[in-house]
């Protein structure tokens, strides 16, 4: 059986307490993100149906909520996802070389996992940080003014962490 | 130097913390609202002001203040819009970063003023780590008996909670906004009725922008006339400008509104000029849903006259030879850009974002990215130009909710403005695959007519 830690439970009771009683509901984005960060980086169904019972929703109101907004991954990723902007700004400052470089580092393209399910590539639209370009998303921090340079750090930073966890 | 209100005190070491903010005249607004005046007087010092919303629509504060209904017993909220999801807008996040009691003092001020005992920032999901320091900013303000119950012995109560969208840019429209406050897919309502009267779980709501807010800090502090005396006509006060593409110096600017935009990109207190020696070909200066203009017409208006960094001067000429303020996105583009890439980006952008509710929108939109990677991938037929204006026309207006014409727009410029490169990625289909067309007479002076 799924299940938050108490201190998870905890954090899910302080965001239930933002809303007037009864608009438990509203807590769904913010509980859907806390469960995909807890159970491995994406939303099974079996996780949203655990939403659904926490916040007293039918699971069809989970379900309708997670596959509208684009920062819930309804299939596995890997451990590190590398959220490339695209959009106009950044591609002014180059987002493409840098989408191709991961591709060349990686061997992954937009949408793709590495064979060692450590990086998955997603290409995504404007995240609010064009001054900043070329960027990307990586989990909860933005990498801003990429370079292949900093892209190799940014690998070799994920590698090293993998292995010290594994080890 | 031009006059800055919102960002005076942004470098300060450590203003996001409460002691460093309030010890540099921090919650002084709070204090003299709370204290010393009504709730009627904060608003009629708002509108005063002249203040307009720096969401992107520019409507006046202080008259969208005095629309919410107040009936008896039903609670009023105040809804932040943090969503900052327009291409090439990232003013929000500054401030919220940089100085974020602002936003909180700005927010229990207004609150008092609307009589808002619960209000929200609803900000996009992928500004996770600015959850945090709003968090902390929240805590402190409550700890230092600035929000809770009874604020300063005046009776009033306030708070203040913080709420993560999931992207979706949709939800910057504030009626998609509400629908995911209340935990729904951000589906846009028909208007009527509007936030005003039925808003939050169906409650008087008002929902403005972070700036906003944030600007009421100031009018309380010296007064809607006085903020009012900053800037041109009815561009009052200062805008925070983020600016991006190729320029020297990217980053976010606050501007009083009496500057030009030459003077915009190229001085070194603002943009710093266009980047690698390059040439201005392009800009659009208030986020990727206004119209681009090409550099002639973006530093002259088609009078002839200087054009300035205000509502007024950027919209000059309409959507003919102008454009608009908008979110206050400047992105600009330099003499080696491709304007058809460009405009692609930005069609995909508006079909993913896109809440599929309303067929012009939903299927128009992936027409027209379709079309526009076409011609850039040197496929297109020049019946397409005059297709895509067909599509975009039939897009705009057609729609529940803006989005589907700020889709429209940029395609619509983009021809306007920019056929003859359309054209040439046509004609020259194998040669725009190795090059891009060039700055060629975008900067070229305009023939103004004379008058009789
Ligand atoms: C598609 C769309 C996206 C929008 N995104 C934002 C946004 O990210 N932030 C914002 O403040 N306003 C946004 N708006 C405008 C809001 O609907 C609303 O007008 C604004 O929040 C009102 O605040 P203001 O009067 O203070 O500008 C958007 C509008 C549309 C149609
Ligand atoms: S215009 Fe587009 S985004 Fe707006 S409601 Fe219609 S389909 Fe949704
Ligand atoms: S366009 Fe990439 S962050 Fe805005």
């Amino acid at each position: 059986m799924m299940k938050f830690s108490d201190d998870k439970l905890k954090e899910v009771q302080r965001i239930i307490n933002f809303y007037p009683d009864g608009k438990q509901k509203s807590a769904v984005i913010p509980v859907l993100h806390l469960a995909q960060q807890e159970f491995g980086g994406w939303l099974s169904t079996e996780t949203m149906d655990y939403v659904a019972s926490l916040l007293k929703l039918a699971p069809i109101e989970v379900y309708e909520v997670a596959t509208f907004y684009s920062m819930y991954n309804l299939k596995p990723v890997g451990k590190y996802m590398f959220e490339v902007c695209q959009t106009g700004p950044c591609m002014l400052n180059g987002s493409d070389d840098i989408v191709k470089y991961i591709y060349d580092k990686l061997g992954i393209k937009p949408g793709e996992t590495s064979a060692d399910g450590l990086f998955t590539l997603k290409t995504v639209e404007c995240l609010g940080a064009c001054g900043y370009a070329p960027m990307m998303q990586m989990g909860k921090n933005y990498r801003e003014h990429l370079t292949k340079e900093k892209v190799d750090a940014i690998i070799n930073e994920c590698r090293n962490e993998a292995t010290a966890i594994k080890n | 130097m031009g006059r800055k209100l919102l960002l005076d005190k942004a470098h300060i070491e450590n203003i996001r913390l409460y002691d460093v903010y309030r010890r540099e005249g921090g919650y002084r607004s709070v204090e003299k609202a709370l204290k010393t005046m009504s709730p009627d007087a904060v608003t009629e010092e708002v509108k005063k002001s002249g203040l307009r919303g720096r969401g992107g629509a520019g409507f006046p504060t202080g008259m969208k203040w005095s629309f919410l209904a107040k009936p008896e017993g039903v609670p009023r909220y105040l809804v932040v819009n943090a969503d900052e999801s327009e291409p090439g807008t990232f003013k929000d996040r500054y401030l919220m970063e940089f100085i974020p009691h602002l936003l909180i003092e700005g927010m229990i001020t207004s609150s008092f003023a609307l009589g808002s005992n619960r209000a929200y920032i609803y900000i996009r999901g992928e500004y996770a780590w600015i959850v945090d320091i709003l968090e902390q900013a929240i805590q402190e303000a409550k700890n230092n008996g600035f929000l809770g119950k009874n604020i300063l012995g005046s009776g009033f109560d306030c708070e203040i909670y913080v709420q993560r969208g999931a992207g979706a840019y949709i939800c910057g429209e504030e009626t998609a906004l509400l629908e995911s406050l209340e935990g729904k897919r951000g589906n846009p309502r028909i208007k009527p009725p509007f936030p005003a009267v039925k808003g939050l779980w169906d409650c008087p709501t008002v929902v403005n922008n972070v700036e906003t807010i944030a600007a009421v800090v100031p009018i309380i502090n010296e007064g809607g006339e006085e903020y009012a005396k900053i800037g041109i006509g009815k561009s009052t006060g200062t805008k925070l400008i983020s600016a991006c593409g190729n320029i020297k110096k990217q980053g976010v600017y606050e501007i009083d509104m009496t500057i030009s935009v030459e003077e915009f990109i190229y001085s070194d207190e603002y943009c710093g000029g266009i980047a690698n020696g390059r040439k201005l070909k392009a800009c659009i200066p208030g986020g990727s849903s206004v119209p681009i203009l090409p550099a002639n017409l973006l530093l002259t208006t088609a009078k002839g006259e200087k054009r300035m960094m205000t509502y007024e001067s950027l919209a000059d000429g309409g959507f003919a030879t102008g454009s608009m303020m908008g979110s206050g996105g400047f992105i600009v583009l330099d003499d080696t850009q491709c304007v058809v890439k460009h405009t692609y980006t930005l069609a995909r952008f508006y079909r993913h974002e896109s809440c599929g509710q309303c067929s012009p929108c939903r299927e128009g939109t992936g027409w027209m990215e379709k079309i526009l990677l076409n011609i850039e991938n040197g496929k297109g037929k020049m019946s397409d130009i005059d297709l895509l204006w067909d599509i975009q026309r039939k897009i705009e207006g057609n729609t529940i909710c803006p989005l589907g014409d700020a889709a429209a727009w940029p395609v619509a410029a983009a021809i306007r403005h920019f056929r003859d490169e359309f054209e040439w990625h046509i004609t020259n289909a194998d040669e725009a695959q190795r090059r891009n067309y060039g700055l060629m007479h975008y900067a070229d002076p305009i023939h103004v007519p004379v008058t009789a």
